[in-house]
């Protein structure tokens, strides 16, 4: 009965409808409508990619699409060999093996010991999957196992 | 006319010889056709004439007039804005004056003309010459984006942006934004909000359309019967002192002419019922 009264109530948000899809249409037609930002970009991603691999840049293909639910880039980038001088490859992930360790380390804020935890500059690039307006999915840099400094905030 | 040509490089230029510009030229543009343009700039002018402003609209939708109708000013129109142009008559003569007050005039479109008749560099002239003897000069621009869009905006100082809640209407009103030149800052003019669709959340709110499009709001006009009955008639709604939309629109013209008017509201506030529906609903 409840239930049914509030079926009746219940608004059918159909202006958030609108207002997102007002947001993604106008996001496409802005790059659409952008065409010396995507050129900057697609330098930009190609110098990134160069310094690993040496790319075919006149046969690369970058794009955007309007998809259901979000705007996104789609880089076709053919890659001709591996630089024989690139740089290291970043240090690896290492799981912490203990649930405890692991439960206080996501307790201390993460965001807090990130500058300390950054590798130097030019080590650990990455492709980043393409902005897509939504919010970013947050990238958790876990601890390697060796590092001690994590129970130190809870210290102090 | 034509030593103008050279010498208006920007709005601001005025050519050497030429009488110091008294008035403002303002585009009332959107971009979609249908959301109210000619209505905002018969009402607005109407409104900004009442106040003791001298006003001159021009009706730029060559081939489309609609301006003069919906002033009820259709039967007085004897020459339009190409035959200025073109030099066939003064503009003294052009310029029809509103039955109801003396400040108001119209320069008509042509309708058996074309957008492309008009010519860029006299349309900008002409606005120059008009704003020597009007405080504001109402150009009521044509929908689209092309060569009459072109030659509206062409002598405006400032830019007036209709919109209605609609994604097709915000996604045209953004475009057109872009298009004008970057150093003007348009102002906003919500028209047709529905206060009750608001409420249910049908219907993209102010602040909705205002968080993607991001202009100083310049006043919000609801939907009602009464505009509908005004249009039949040719009697524009800010004249009329009861209607609550001749209000509105007589606030636009207050805050257009400088006067620190507060912030346009529509009332969306729920009924008892509303509020009855929203704490169910909300609960769901």
């Amino acid at each position: 009965m409840v239930e049914f009264f509030r079926s009746l109530f219940r608004p059918e948000r159909s202006s958030t409808t609108a207002k997102e899809r007002l947001r993604l249409v106008l996001l496409s037609d802005h790059l659409s409508l952008a065409p010396d930002v995507i050129e900057a970009l697609k330098a930009d991603l190609f110098a990134v990619i160069s310094r690993y691999v040496e790319i075919d840049a006149s046969n690369a293909d970058v794009s955007f699409e309007h998809r259901e639910h979000d705007v996104a880039m789609t880089a076709n980038i053919p890659i001709l060999q591996l630089r024989p001088d690139r740089p290291p490859p970043p240090p690896p992930i290492v799981r912490e093996p203990d649930p405890v360790t692991e439960a206080v380390a996501q307790s201390v804020a993460v965001d807090a010991l990130e500058p300390e935890a950054m590798p130097p500059a030019g080590s650990g690039e990455t492709v980043r999957p393409p902005a897509n307006g939504s919010t970013p999915r947050r990238r958790r840099r876990r601890k390697p196992a060796q590092a001690p400094q994590v129970s130190q905030p809870q210290v102090s | 006319m034509r030593a103008f040509e050279t010498a208006i490089e920007t709005d601001a230029a005025v050519a050497p010889g030429a009488a110091v510009r008294r008035g403002r030229a303002i585009v009332i543009t959107s971009g979609k056709g249908g959301v109210g343009k000619t209505t905002t700039t018969a009402n607005v002018g109407a409104a900004l004439a009442a106040r003791g402003k001298r006003v001159a609209l021009v009706d730029a939708d060559v081939g489309l007039r609609n301006l003069d109708v919906v002033l009820g000013l259709e039967s007085r129109v004897r020459h339009h804005l190409l035959d200025v142009l073109e030099e066939k008559v003064d503009l003294e003569t052009a310029l029809v004056r509103d039955k109801r007050n003396e400040n108001l005039y119209l320069l008509a479109a042509a309708q058996s003309r074309e957008k492309e008749d008009v010519d860029t560099a006299q349309m900008k002239a002409l606005m120059a010459q008009l704003c020597e003897t009007f405080d504001f000069v109402l150009i009521d621009c044509p929908a689209g984006i092309e060569m009459g869009f072109k030659n509206a905006v062409a002598g405006a100082h400032h830019a007036i942006i209709v919109c209605t809640p609609e994604v097709s209407a915000v996604r045209d009103a953004d475009r057109v934004v872009g298009l004008l030149p970057s150093d003007w800052r348009p102002e906003l003019i919500v028209n047709r909000l529905r206060p009750e669709l608001v409420r249910k959340s049908k219907m993209l709110s102010v602040a909705d359309v205002n968080d993607i499009l991001r202009l100083p709001l310049l006043g919000v006009i609801a939907d009602e019967p009464g505009l509908i009955v005004a249009t039949n008639k040719g009697e524009p709604l800010a004249y009329d002192a009861a209607s609550t939309t001749g209000a509105a629109y007589r606030a636009i013209a207050a805050r257009l002419d400088g006067e620190d008017v507060s912030a346009p509201t529509v009332n969306t506030e729920a009924g008892l019922f509303g509020k009855i529906g929203a704490w169910l609903g909300g609960r769901a």
